[in-house]
């Protein structure tokens, strides 16, 4: 990577105290700064400070009004990415030309508010920054302006001089102002800016308004007459190129020569020798390039004085020619006091047709991708920029809209608008998207239900499964246990499920009911979510059944809850406790095969109990261990013979 | 020939209510209120479509709404309910409750009482979801599962049915001036009659199969029996409560989580 060939800004923390070593962590796009214990001075520990200091390398995405473009031009990327592929370029260009001119009326109108606002507000600060913010997008409009001219809609020679000065007028508003306050006073002819207004409306190639004004002035001075005659007949001669219409290029440039050789003759004839202010204006007609120079307060910038001299020297310039023109009007301009700002160096990069250097020189500028990611992706549509494969594999359009995009992630409402740039771009954007999601802060429900919409939509199971764990963790962390059940069957997460039937079992074993019974009376099919899922249902629904007096049906469950193996081991004591009041009953319930069964039960797990020495647990925990064994022993002992007495009866 | 206004306001909209306006006059509603969600600082907003103001609107600006005043509001706005011509409730991600007054000659809006925390958790805050109200008595519902009971002018609660879900509870309506209904999320509508003193619902209806979470319920208009939800999948489903524990229609109305208004 090429080193910056500017210094680094320097941002004070004006919290954080003198003299204390400051540590550092990167964010996504903020550092957080926090005091360490060392002085700086000495290497003695000093007290700690308990604050964190966040720095934030971009303002701007916080700014209300500005919001509105992130969000209009949002809204135009994402239709500029559907429009469909397979048109020639030929029938595509009056598309990106007018999206193009979108993007330019979203920043005029945030321009326009953020200058209303500058006006309106009392507050000094917020004046200045809100100031500082419509310049830079002045900056930004400007730019934009003249790569659409020159990059998306490229005119031809000829009509590239015509939208050139539309440029121009279009941001030199000043010339109006002063023109309607000359208009409405008394006598506008004898204004003192009337000549600069006159000026500066023939530098602008606008004749016909120059020409009303003229005739104002001529009425006021009748006997020279036919000096403003003769000027009125050259401003309504001069030849202008006609795109649309059926003369050709080579045609226009003939006309334009006999004008101009006119005009010069004019000069050389000393016609408006007697009045300078028309002199001054027939040496501009003619292309003087010292006039123009000494103008240069009306023409206010270099590349208005570029136009203006093409336009009254070489109106049929080539777009390749431009940047020979580009560079002397900016050496000529400014003069060796004026060192060129960024600003110029970019437009003077653009007129040399460099749009990497471009896009370099703005990325460096500006603290915000916004402007260089937009322009970027719209140039990529229009094939115009070369595949330029950098270092990590994406290209340039790529690169920038993933930085744009994960600096609007950290915003904590803007993120969502990052998604579908994520989408756009197909190397690295699932990666990202999948990396930043999971990060979005989820402070209630209807938030995480957004976000895990927008994983879903992607099939990102990862992530929706990590996104509802949190939520799950979450809620059984507050004993929400319903909550977190309902979170980890949507992210049909097993382990989670299994977690949070352990729970319930729990409670039921510490209080001897359930909790939450709406919850386990209706889980449906996501009963089989997990198997200790299902367990804790049926178990449930035993305790319905033996509720409801329906005793065999509860007792076939209850076996089969221990014969399929669905309850844990741990849980065998419990179950086979729970059929001791069944075996009491004064009818046979369970069938001597059933009652084997549970006697293999209990001595499997009665052989599994003696294994492990009982160090745990006192002498009263071994002794009810002890009992309960034997009154289950008792019990199925004679119901095994009530049941066999009870099958080999034959009814008579 | 009906036409479609879109205004960029830079916050996220949770919820808009219109102001509701007295019987007797037959006009339209022209003001309504707005929450916001998902800022850094939230506030709630009146706007009016009415042609209030200036008289030299420029073109195309017809029916434009125009901010009236705005409140700063702390936690996200999850819902909003008018409780009189003047008065707005709003319940926020902190589990607070508040009322808003709105001055109408002054346009600003004052707090005029706040529960703040009134939904927690032991250890934290517990976002409010639904509120509903029929003057003076408001009732709030919220991710604690619980369901609580306010009058508008007395400082404490009135009643709080603590534990009633096991689940985060998402909307709640009347559905007679003793009766509310609950909807949460593993799919189930309770009901519950206030003129009872346990804890727990009179009844509960739900769909049968996937438990598929409802997300909004309201009341119709003219037949208080007649309830309709919206759920997670999309799917709406219109109940009768006198009959049945399961819906009498199910209409596929969107591809994603929808909210419910008559």
């Amino acid at each position: 990577m090429e080193e910056l060939d500017v210094e680094p800004a320097i941002t004070n923390i004006p919290a954080a105290s003198d003299g204390k070593h400051l540590g550092f962590a990167w964010g996504p796009g903020d550092i957080l700064a926090y005091e360490t214990l060392y002085k700086a001075s000495s290497g003695a520990k000093g007290s700690g400070c308990s604050f964190i200091h966040e720095v934030r390398k971009d303002e701007d995405i916080y700014s209300p009004i500005l919001r509105k473009l992130f969000n209009e031009s949002h809204h135009i990327f994402v239709g500029l990415q559907t429009i469909r592929e397979d048109l020639p370029n030929k029938n595509k260009k009056p598309q990106f030309v007018s999206i193009s001119k979108n993007y330019r009326s979203v920043i005029r109108a945030c321009m326009e508010e953020l200058q209303q606002v500058a006006v309106s507000t009392k507050d000094a600060k917020v004046s200045m920054q809100y100031g500082n913010q419509v310049s830079i997008l002045l900056a930004i409009e400007l730019i934009w302006n003249l790569c659409e001219v020159l990059f998306i809609d490229a005119a031809p020679a000829g009509s590239l001089l015509l939208h050139l000065l539309d440029w121009v007028r279009l941001h030199k508003a000043d010339v109006d102002e002063k023109a309607r306050e000359v208009l409405q006073s008394e006598s506008p002819a004898e204004h003192h800016d009337y000549w600069d207004v006159v000026v500066s409306y023939v530098l602008q190639g606008r004749l016909e308004e120059a020409r009303q004004m003229l005739v104002k002035q001529a009425t006021l001075q009748p006997a020279a007459r036919n000096m403003y005659k003769l000027m009125d007949t050259l401003l309504t001669k001069m030849p202008f190129y006609n795109p649309g219409g059926t003369q050709t290029l080579t045609e226009f440039d003939v006309k334009w020569r006999n004008w101009h050789e006119e005009v010069d003759r004019c000069l050389q004839d000393n016609s408006f020798a007697s009045n300078r202010h028309l002199e001054i204006i027939c040496r501009i007609l003619v292309g003087d390039e010292d006039m123009l120079l000494d103008h240069k307060e009306l023409l206010g910038t270099w590349y208005h004085f570029l136009v203006t001299r093409l336009l009254f020297s070489h109106p049929t310039v080539k777009p390749t020619e431009l940047h020979y023109y580009a560079q002397s009007c900016m050496t000529m301009f400014l003069d060796s006091r004026n060192v060129p700002e960024p600003l110029d160096n970019i437009l003077l990069a653009a007129f040399e047709f460099d749009i990497h250097q471009v896009i370099k020189d703005c990325s460096i500028a500006l603290n915000n991708w916004w402007f260089v990611a937009h322009l970027t992706d719209l140039l990529d549509h229009c094939k115009l920029l070369q595949s330029h494969n950098l270092h990590f594999g994406s290209n340039l359009r790529e690169f920038l809209l993933l930085e744009y995009a994960s600096g609007l992630f950290t915003h904590h409402s803007l993120w969502q608008l990052a998604v579908d740039y994520f989408d756009h771009c197909p190397e690295f954007g699932r990666v990202y998207l999948e990396l930043q999601i999971e990060r979005v802060p989820l402070d209630t429900e209807r938030k995480a239900l957004k976000v895990l919409r927008i994983c879903e939509q992607r099939q990102m199971s990862e992530q929706v499964r990590s996104i509802c764990k949190i939520m799950a963790m979450r809620a059984l962390r507050n004993n929400r246990l319903g909550s977190a059940l309902s979170w980890s069957i949507r992210a049909k997460d097993a382990a989670f499920a299994t977690l949070i039937s352990e729970r319930f079992l729990q409670d039921y074993c510490a209080r001897g009911t359930f909790s939450d019974l709406d919850l386990i009376d209706n889980l449906g099919p996501a009963m089989l979510l997990s198997d200790r899922l299902t367990f804790l249902g049926k178990y449930r629904e035993f305790h319905k059944l033996y509720g409801e007096k329906r005793f065999s049906e509860a007792a076939k469950l209850l076996l089969s809850l221990m014969t399929a193996k669905i309850a844990p081991r741990s849980f065998w004591m419990t179950l086979l406790t729970d059929a001791l009041p069944l075996l009491e009953q004064k009818e046979v319930i369970f069938s001597a095969d059933q009652t084997h069964e549970l006697m293999f039960c209990l001595e499997e797990l009665t052989s599994s109990l003696n294994i492990t020495p009982g160090t745990d647990g006192s002498m009263q925990d071994e002794d009810i261990e002890l009992t309960k064994v034997e009154l289950l022993r008792l019990a199925l002992a004679r119901n095994l013979a009530m049941a066999i007495v009870k099958e080999g009866t034959v009814e008579t | 020939m009906e036409s479609v206004n879109a205004k960029y306001v830079s916050q996220k909209i949770s919820k808009t209510r219109w102001r509701p306006v007295s019987h007797s006059s037959l006009q339209q509603p022209d003001i309504f209120a707005t929450g916001s969600w998902d800022n850094e600082n939230n506030k709630i907003s009146f706007w009016s479509i009415g042609n209030h103001g200036s008289s030299d609107m420029e073109d195309g600006f017809e029916g434009d709404p125009q901010l009236l005043c705005e409140h700063k509001h702390d936690g996200d706005v999850l819902d909003l309910q008018f409780l009189d011509q003047d008065r707005i409730v709003t319940t926020s991600s902190t589990g607070a409750v508040t009322i808003f007054r709105h001055h109408q000659n002054s346009e600003t809006i004052s707090v005029s009482q706040s529960w703040p925390r009134v939904h927690r958790y032991p250890c934290d805050n517990a976002p409010c979801t639904g509120v509903v109200c029929s003057s003076p008595e408001i009732v709030t519902v919220g991710e604690d599962g619980k369901i609580i009971v306010f009058r508008a002018d007395q400082e404490g609660v009135v009643r709080v049915i603590e534990n009633a879900d096991s689940s985060t509870i998402h909307a709640v309506t009347y559905l007679r001036t003793t009766e509310i209904l609950t909807v949460n999320s593993i799919g189930q509508l309770k009901l519950w009659d206030f003129r009872q003193q346990s804890n727990s619902p009179s009844q509960i209806l739900s769909l049968s199969g996937d438990r598929v979470p409802l997300h909004c319920v309201d009341r119709h208009p003219n037949q208080q029996h007649i309830v309709a939800t919206g759920g997670q999948d999309g799917m709406l489903c219109v109940w009768d409560v006198r009959q049945g524990s399961t819906p009498f229609s199910l209409m596929e109305a969107h591809s994603a989580e929808s909210g419910v208004r008559h």
